[in-house]
Parts: structure tokens; sequence; C-alpha cells
């Protein structure tokens, strides 16, 4: 369930982006904390004021902070960007959110009927998600494929999710959806090519 | 006269009757600023004993310490109470018992709104409490998201408590902002410019007006559940075309500004108490006032943040998120102000200051991380895990409960005029710190190893018990640090060693007086030059004392003070106060009764409640005023003033205006929800249009023209002392006229509970009419004023309030007529 251990690219390319913000934070947290506890030092003379608002006001305060959150928000869009861009040859599969539980449909459905609370798909290739709901609101989240996103009732939300090798990857509803809601959960498998192929065409359940 | 004379005669004058009874029929800014700050601390209590069971429950996996259902109720009423209950009104309390003392003045604009603002408090506070006390508490998330929270999903009364009881509580914050606001900008000691004013009074009024622009979507939000709940009009249900994101939008256009809302103020006392400690004065004012102010405009254009996983596209999220990470340079800006202050001076680390530091490592490690969940992608990963949990609390823990400790502990000198005697404070300080970092910070590590917020329990094999356990034990640490500073300040409060005057050697206006301070404040007002008055002269309490300020003779019985230019501070009139009552309360229970007959669905009571309410407002508006002129009013230091009530903007002139302002935010939430619905709700468009009627809108229009020329006949022929009785009949005339072509509309409007369509123009055509109706009676109640001999040319107030509640019902009537019609004429 750790968004730090991902198994696809969405995921890792999040867990990077943590991994940056940390470290930007604790040298941030450092550097605010260190020049607090130097105002408590003795100090021969006071310092004139006007200098002290270009230091402190302009310099830090505008010029500082401006200049990080500009290069993290440059970060941040061009990630969300490469997150939700269209992608070409995806799978697309279909996920419907309920009280009692996930119901997922697959292309095809002639062969291959709906599942309940395990979605599988083909590993190693991007799968489309559309994401919906029958009651309340519900959350579609695979902590190690993905973020997530809302199923929210009258309306369809899709998600891109990969998975790089065949596996199974907990899956939970993330919008608290009240009693039950502990136990809203899914499963997702990631199958390889052959067996991809089986579970289209109904021969695996 | 002598000081003490003086001092008795004031006394006499502004005192509260005296023990228990005094409790209900106090006005005084400094009772009630003080019966805020206890009852909101009592909730602060209640709150925190709920956190303790809730991480009670989670310290082992599998635990059976509360079930599911009451776990629900636990997390829902620890966030309610936290935000509504305490937060804002120790805000409030703060700001009400601080204000007037800062700005050398003796009370706020409105005693008795302040009154029935704490009372509305009070008994909406109660509902809520007894919901709890019932086992029936609001259960879906303080954010009460419908459907969840809608009449197929949760059809107990649970949420009824939620929606009407957080109304009733929201009537005493909508009370007192507009008091502050008007307190701020009219009340203040004669020369005391805006540029003069202490820094904390800028806080105050940008938080009161965010308050008025910030909280009527929520109002509008609550009303509109409630009408979806009990009467099924389906705003949120997406087949009969409402939308359940309309709720998240309403929801966050409040909760966004709230944020600020609750940390601004606590800002202002880290910018008044930081250069104290550090015994300099405050690095940047200019810049902090601007900062404060972009910090109010940013803090309503990122509300969006709160839902980058509903799936709005890229580009707009984008663009919130932009919005999100930018709203830190102005607290970028403040905190290193802050710091550049300490370095500007020599800090101390007394009591206060420990706070402030827990302050500074705390509220920046929660501004941290919320940038980081300001970018979009690794939102999508943590959001609704106990991460956001672990965020949220660092910013309002940080960034309000130190900063209102540091307060707590800076003032009480003040409040009760003692010195701090047992040092439980230090040990007090140091368990909290040490035992909030434990708790949150190993929620963060929970919330990325994927621990959901709002799970009840969770398996061994999650791998987050030690974590968990961890966090819980650490919480203990931090409810006894807490619960020990609580009873430092009782003991503070019980064992009186009494201290110096202004034991912090601070420069503003709040230390020079009596410590506690008298009834009255100020013996007579100073004559402000500088921003830190008390620090220029040293002798200004005696000095105002002995009578060398303005209004430092009483003239009779009167509660007197001064309002002044907003700009310069130049006096302008002498404001008289009423003095001690209990229509305050009367009304607050009779408001509370219409709350109550719409919680238990005893709807036959709920319009005699309306027609008392109406019949307590007429009498407290009928009890100020006056039949003769009194001409120009001897103020002191050789100055001449007239009263307030014979200029032509007495102080309800300014209530209102500010009012309106709350107002006009509800209307335009009210429009912004129509065209939501109307653009993004799946289910339009609706089965059956409102057929256009030529004549409704050419009649109501004309109506709403015709009144405010009207309205300013009636004022014109006020001014030249002419009868202005039948024009303004004529104007009662033309605002009846819109109110018939209103309930023609809401005759005529489809089902309302067939589609969201019909629904909506219900809302309008009612909010329309019921604002016709407000004026009508106002403009019957003027009419029979002018009869009475209460207005003259110069006492031509009442017409002008008159005039201004005209035209907004003129422009809002003709809003409603035109886009209920317009749409339904071009289709």
């Amino acid at each position: 369930m750790s968004i730090l251990d991902p198994a696809g690219p969405a995921a890792r390319d999040i867990a990077a982006l943590w991994w940056v913000m940390l470290t930007g934070s604790v040298l941030i947290l450092a550097l605010v904390t260190v020049l607090t506890a130097l105002s408590f030092r003795k100090r021969a003379q006071v310092p004139d004021e006007a200098r002290l608002e270009r230091t402190w006001i302009l310099g830090m305060g505008l010029g500082f902070s401006m200049a990080v959150l500009a290069a993290l928000l440059a970060y941040g869009i061009a990630t969300g960007a490469r997150l939700t861009a269209p992608v070409a040859d995806a799978v697309e599969v279909t996920a419907e959110a309920s009280l009692e539980g996930w119901t997922f449909g697959y292309p095809g459905d002639a062969a291959r009927g709906q599942t309940a609370d395990v979605l599988h798909i083909p590993a190693g290739q991007d799968v489309v998600v559309s994401i919906t709901t029958r009651d309340v609101i519900h959350s579609f989240w695979v902590p190690r494929l993905a973020g997530k996103i809302d199923a929210i009732p009258g309306h369809v939300n899709t998600l891109t999710i990969r998975a790089d090798l065949p596996g199974t990857y907990q899956g939970v509803s993330a919008e608290y959806s009240g009693p039950g809601y502990l136990d809203r959960r899914f499963e997702v498998r990631a199958l390889d090519p052959a067996d991809w192929q089986a579970f289209l065409s109904g021969e695996m359940p | 006269m002598t000081a003490l004379k003086r001092h008795r005669r004031l006394e006499a004058i502004w005192a509260s009757e005296k023990g228990f009874r005094g409790w209900f029929s106090t006005v005084s800014h400094s009772d009630l600023g003080r019966m805020f700050l206890f009852t909101s601390f009592f909730y602060f209590g209640v709150a925190g004993i709920l956190a303790m069971l809730i991480r009670a429950q989670l310290a082992t996996p599998h635990s059976a310490w509360a079930s599911e259902e009451v776990y629900a109720q636990l997390f829902t009423m620890h966030g309610t109470i936290m935000m509504f209950l305490f937060a804002i009104p120790a805000i409030e309390g703060m700001a009400v018992y601080l204000i007037p003392k800062m700005l050398g003045t003796r009370d706020l604009a409105y005693p008795r709104l302040t009154a029935y603002g704490f009372w509305c408090y009070a008994f909406g506070g109660a509902m809520m409490l007894s919901s709890l006390a019932l086992g029936l508490a609001p259960d879906g998330g303080w954010f009460m998201y419908p459907p969840l929270s809608g009449g197929i999903h949760a059809p107990g009364i649970n949420t009824d408590f939620w929606l009407i009881g957080i109304t009733f509580v929201e009537i005493s914050a909508i009370c007192a902002a507009v008091e502050l606001c008007v307190s701020i900008l009219k009340y203040r000691a004669p020369g005391m410019s805006l540029d003069k004013m202490p820094i904390f009074a800028w806080y105050i009024l940008v938080t009161a007006l965010m308050i008025l622009t910030g909280f009527p979507p929520l109002i509008l939000g609550s009303i509109l559940l409630e009408l979806e709940r009990a009467f099924g009009l389906p705003f949120f249900q997406a087949d009969l075309g409402g939308d359940s994101l309309l709720w998240q939008h309403l929801f966050w256009l409040f909760g966004h500004p709230e944020v600020y809302i609750i940390f601004l103020p606590a800002a202002g006392i880290l910018s008044t108490v930081i250069p104290v400690m550090a015994r300099t004065t405050l690095l940047g004012y200019g810049w902090i006032v601007a900062s404060i102010v972009a910090l109010a405009f940013l803090s309503f254009g990122l509300w969006v943040h709160h839902m980058f996983t509903t799936g709005i596209p890229h580009m707009g999220v984008a663009f919130f998120s932009a919005a999100s990470t930018l709203v830190a340079v102005p607290t970028a800006v403040q905190v290193f102000a802050w710091i550049g202050t300490m370095w500007k001076g020599r800090p101390d680390l007394r009591l206060p200051m420990l706070h402030i530091l827990g302050f500074f490592f705390t509220f920046v490690i929660g501004g941290l991380t919320g940038v980081m969940v300001a970018i979009v992608p690794f939102d999508w990963q943590v959001h609704d895990t106990a991460f956001i949990t672990a965020h949220l609390h660092y910013v309002l823990f940080g960034g309000f409960v130190f900063p209102i400790l540091a307060g707590v502990y800076y003032w009480l000198p003040l409040v009760t005029g003692c010195r701090r005697f047992f040092k439980l404070g230090e040990s007090a300080f140091v368990l909290t710190f040490l035992g909030f970092h434990g708790t949150f910070l190993a929620m963060h590590v929970l919330g990325l190893l994927g621990q959901r917020r709002r799970i009840h329990t969770y398996d061994a094999d999650a791998g987050w018990t030690a974590i968990n356990l961890i966090a819980s034990i650490a919480s203990f640490i931090m409810a006894i640090g807490l619960a020990l500073a609580l009873i430092d300040i009782i003991i503070h409060l019980f064992v009186a060693v009494r201290g110096k005057r202004s034991p912090w050697g601070a420069g503003t206006l709040e230390w020079a007086t009596m410590s506690p301070p008298p009834s009255y404040n100020f013996a007579s007002l100073p004559h402000i030059t500088s921003r830190e008055p008390y620090s220029d002269t040293p002798t200004l309490p005696s000095d105002l004392a002995r009578g060398t300020g303005y209004l430092g003779d009483p003239q009779g019985d009167r509660r007197e003070t001064l309002m002044v230019d907003i700009a310069s501070g130049r006096p302008e009139a002498l404001a008289v106060y009423p003095s001690n009552t209990t229509l305050p309360i009367r009304m607050a229970a009779v408001t509370g009764v219409f709350f109550l007959s719409l919680l238990l669905k005893v709807y036959w009571l709920t319009p005699f409640a309306v027609i008392a309410v109406a019949a307590f407002a007429v009498r407290w508006a009928w009890s100020l005023g006056a039949t003769r002129d009194a001409g120009p009013q001897l103020i002191g230091r050789d100055m001449q003033v007239p009263l307030a009530i014979e200029t032509e903007k007495p102080p309800g002139w300014w209530g209102s205006a500010f009012l309106l302002v709350a107002n006009a935010t509800f209307f335009g939430s009210l429009l912004f929800g129509y065209a939501f619905l109307w653009s993004i709700a799946p289910g339009w468009p609706p089965p059956e249009w409102l057929t256009f009627s030529i004549l409704e809108v050419a009649i109501g229009i004309g109506a709403a023209l015709a009144a405010p020329v009207l309205i300013r006949v009636a004022n014109a022929r006020v001014n030249a002392s002419r009868p202005a009785t039948p024009a303004s009949a004529a104007t009662l005339g033309t605002i009846v006229l819109l109110a018939v072509c209103l309930v023609s509309l809401i005759l005529r409007a489809p089902s309302p509970t067939e589609h969201a369509y019909g629904a909506t123009l219900l809302v309008l055509g009612s909010y329309g009419l019921f604002h016709a109706v407000l004026t009508g009676i106002m403009l019957a109640f003027v009419i029979v004023r002018m009869r009475r001999g209460y207005v003259s040319a110069a006492r031509s107030g009442e017409p002008a309030i008159a005039r201004l509640w005209v035209d907004y019902t003129a422009g809002a009537g003709t809003l409603c007529l035109l886009v209920a019609h317009v749409p339904a004429w071009l289709t």
C-alpha cells in the first residue's frame, strides 16, 4: 500500500516528486530554524532598519520564496501534464463503485463478463480506467500504481494506470463513504500477455 | 473632577449588573470577550477529548474501543467543534476583548449585537453538544459531502444537527465580523489614522472582511442541503439535475478562506507579541499590511485545491495549483519579517516567546507540506490519507494553537492584573510541543504508507501498528501538556499576586489603563500621534485618568465614545451606546426556537418564531434615536462634533453596508450555483422550462427601477425638512409590486422537487421575496418613525439606511427576475 514502493510509471514519478520535495523541505526547515536561533545571539550593534527590510522581506520573503516556488510549480505542472496526457493504444476498462463494492468492465464485453472487486489489466501496458459510481462518492486508488481519482455520481473520470510487472496490487476506496468504509477495497491483477488474452476470451475466471 | 471621582462616575455609567444576572444583561465587550474565550476553550477541551478517543481507538489494530458508528461521530464532531465552536469563536473573543482597548475607545460599535452574537453561539453550540450527548451527532465527516449526507443515504437527524446548528452558530461569526469592521474603521481614538493602527487591528479588519465574504457560501450550501433533505429539492442529486460537486465548491469556497480566517488573527498576535518580546518595533509594517491583504485575495482563489481528485481538467487544476503555491509568498513575507524583527531586537525567552518558537517550527513544517499538497500529482497520492490529517494539524496547531497560547499568556496579566505564580507553563509547553510532533510527524508517514483518513481500524499486517502506537502515546503526552497549561491559567485566575502595569513594556494602548481594565476602558480618550503611543508618553495612563483626553467629563448617564473619519482618524461624531439589557439574549432565544423548529421539523412553529424575531428586531431599532435635535456636543480639547444619530451616516448605516457585503456574497454564491448546475451538472436541460412572462418581468423590473428613485425623493425631502411620508409610502408601494412579481415567479416555476432547475428558481424567487418583505418592513418602520418625530433634516439616518436596503433589494430583485426569465425566453 505504500506510495514509496511504486510499481508503475505514474506512482514512480510521484514518488520521485516526493523525495525531491522532502529534501528541499528539510533544507528550508533547517535554514529557518538556524536563522531563528541566530536571532538570540549577542550582538554589538543594532542593524540598520532599511537594510534589514531589504534582506528579510525583499530578499527572503519575496525573492527566495518565489524562486523556490516557481521552480517547484513548474516541475509539478510538468509531471501532472505528463500523467494526464492522452495515451495511444491504451487498454480501456471501466470501474463502477458502489456501497456494495466495485464492478469492472472490459473491452469486448461479449466474451468477457464483468468482474467484482478484482480489476484485471495487462502488465506493461497503459490502461485507461473510466470511473463512476452508482450511489455516493468513492475514490479509485491503487497506491503502488498511481494517484487517486474520485468516482462522482453523474460524472465519469479517467485515470491512466500501468503496472510494470505482473502481480497483484491492493486498491481501496479513498473517500469516506459511511459504515463499511474500511472494507471497500479491491485488487488489481496485472497479467502477462498470454494470461491477459486468456482472461479476455473468458477462459480465466 | 479628580481621577478617583471620574472613575466612580464612569463606573456607575458603564458597569454591568452585579453577579449572576449581569451575565445575561451585559453588553460590555470586556465581559463578552471573556465569555467568548471561556466558552471556546470549553469546546477546545471537548473536542480534545474526542481526539483522545480517536487516538485510543487507532492505537492498536482491531481495537474494539469504539464501534464504527461511534467512531464516525467522533471524527466528525472533533473537526466540527474545533473549527466552528473553538477556533472561530476564540478569535472573536480575542478581538472583541482587545480591539476597543487597542484602538483607545470604550466599546465596539454595537454592544447589543456583540451580546446577541455570543448568545447565538452559546445556544447553537449547546445544540451541537446535545447531539453528541444523545448519540445522534453528525457522522459524515466535517465537510459533509453529499450524497453521503443527503436524505437517501443519511436519513437520520444527525446531519440536520450539523446543517442547522452550524448555521445558527455562524450568525455569531457574521455579527462579530460586521461589528469588527465598523469598529475598526469608525471607532478609534482621535488622531489614529489607518497607518497608525496597531498591526493587530489590520489583521482583524481583513479577517472580518474575509468572514463576510467567506461564510455566505457555506450558509447557502447548508440551506440548500437542508432543503434537499427536508423537502426533496434535488440540488445535489445527479439524476434530478443536481450535482454533488456543487456542495464541494460551496463548501471549499468557504473552507479555504476559513483556514486563513483562523490563521490571520493568530498571525496578528505574533506580529504584536514578537516585537515586544524582542524589545523593538515590527519590521516592515507596510509590507505586512500588504501581505495580509494579498493573502485575503489569494485565499479566495484556491478552494479547488481541495478538489484536485475530482476530475477537473488538468489545465484548470494547474491554475489553482499555481494560486495555492503563490499564497505561500505573503506567508513567507510575514515569517521572514518576524525573524527579521527578532534580528533587529534582542529577543527574550519568556513564556509567550516559547510558544512563538513552537509556532515557527511547527507552522513552517505545515507550510512546507502545504506546498507539497498544492503540487497536484502529489496530492493525487496523499489526498484523503493520514498525510493530509497530519498536514492540516501542523497548520492549525502551529498556526493557531501555539500563537493563541502565546497571546493568552501575553495578555493574561492585562485581564487579571496579576502575575504568574506557579510556573507550570514552561513544562506544559515542552510536553505539548514534544507530544504534538510525536503524534503528527508519525501520521505523515502513515499517510505515505497508505493509511486512509477516517478508517476506524486497520489490519495488523498493514505495517502501521508501531507508528500508530507511537502517535497515540505522543498524543496523550500532548493532552497532558495542554491540560497543564489550562490548569496553569486557571490557577492564575484564582491565585492572585498583584502584578505591575504593563509587565512586558509594550507600547500599545491596551496597556495604558488599569489592569484589570475598568468597564469604560479609558477615563478619557487619548489623542494619537504615533503607532506606539504608550512608549512615546510613559505618563499616558495617568494623563488619561486625569481626564486630559477626549470625553473626560461624562454627561448624564450616557455611555459615550467617538466616531472618527476612516482614513485620518479625525473625530466626526459622538456615539451614545445603549446600556445593559436582556434584549440580546431573549432575541437569541427566539432565534434558537426558529432553528429548533426546523431541526425537529415542527414547521407550524417556524412562522411564529420568525415573527417573534422580527418583533424583537423592531424593538431593538426603535430604542435608538431621539425626537429632538441635540446640536453640536463638546467632546473636550475644545472640539465640537454632532451626535452620531445626527450625521448622514449613523452607526446603523455602516452596519447595514457591511452586512450587505455578506448578503451580496450569498446572492453571488447562489447565482454561481445556478450557473454551475446549468453548465456542469448531468441531467440538464430540465424536462420543463419556466414560461416567459413579459408582464411579470416588465412590472417587476419597472418597480425595481422606480423604488430607488422614489426613496431618493423621500431622502431629499427629509433633508429639506419637508414631509416625506408620501414619497416613502410610494417606495413601499413599488416594493410591494416587486414582491407580487416574485410571488408570481415562485408560483409559476416548474415543480421544485422534480428537477434542480425548478428548485433553484424557487430559492432565487424566495431570496428576492425575502428581501422585498424585509425592505417593506423597514420602510413601514421609517414611515411610523417619521410620523412620531424621530426623523428630521439632522436626524436623517434612518431613511438613509432604508435607501441602502431599497437599492439592494431593487438590484437583487431585478437580477432574480432576469436570470429566471432570460434563459426561459431564449430556449
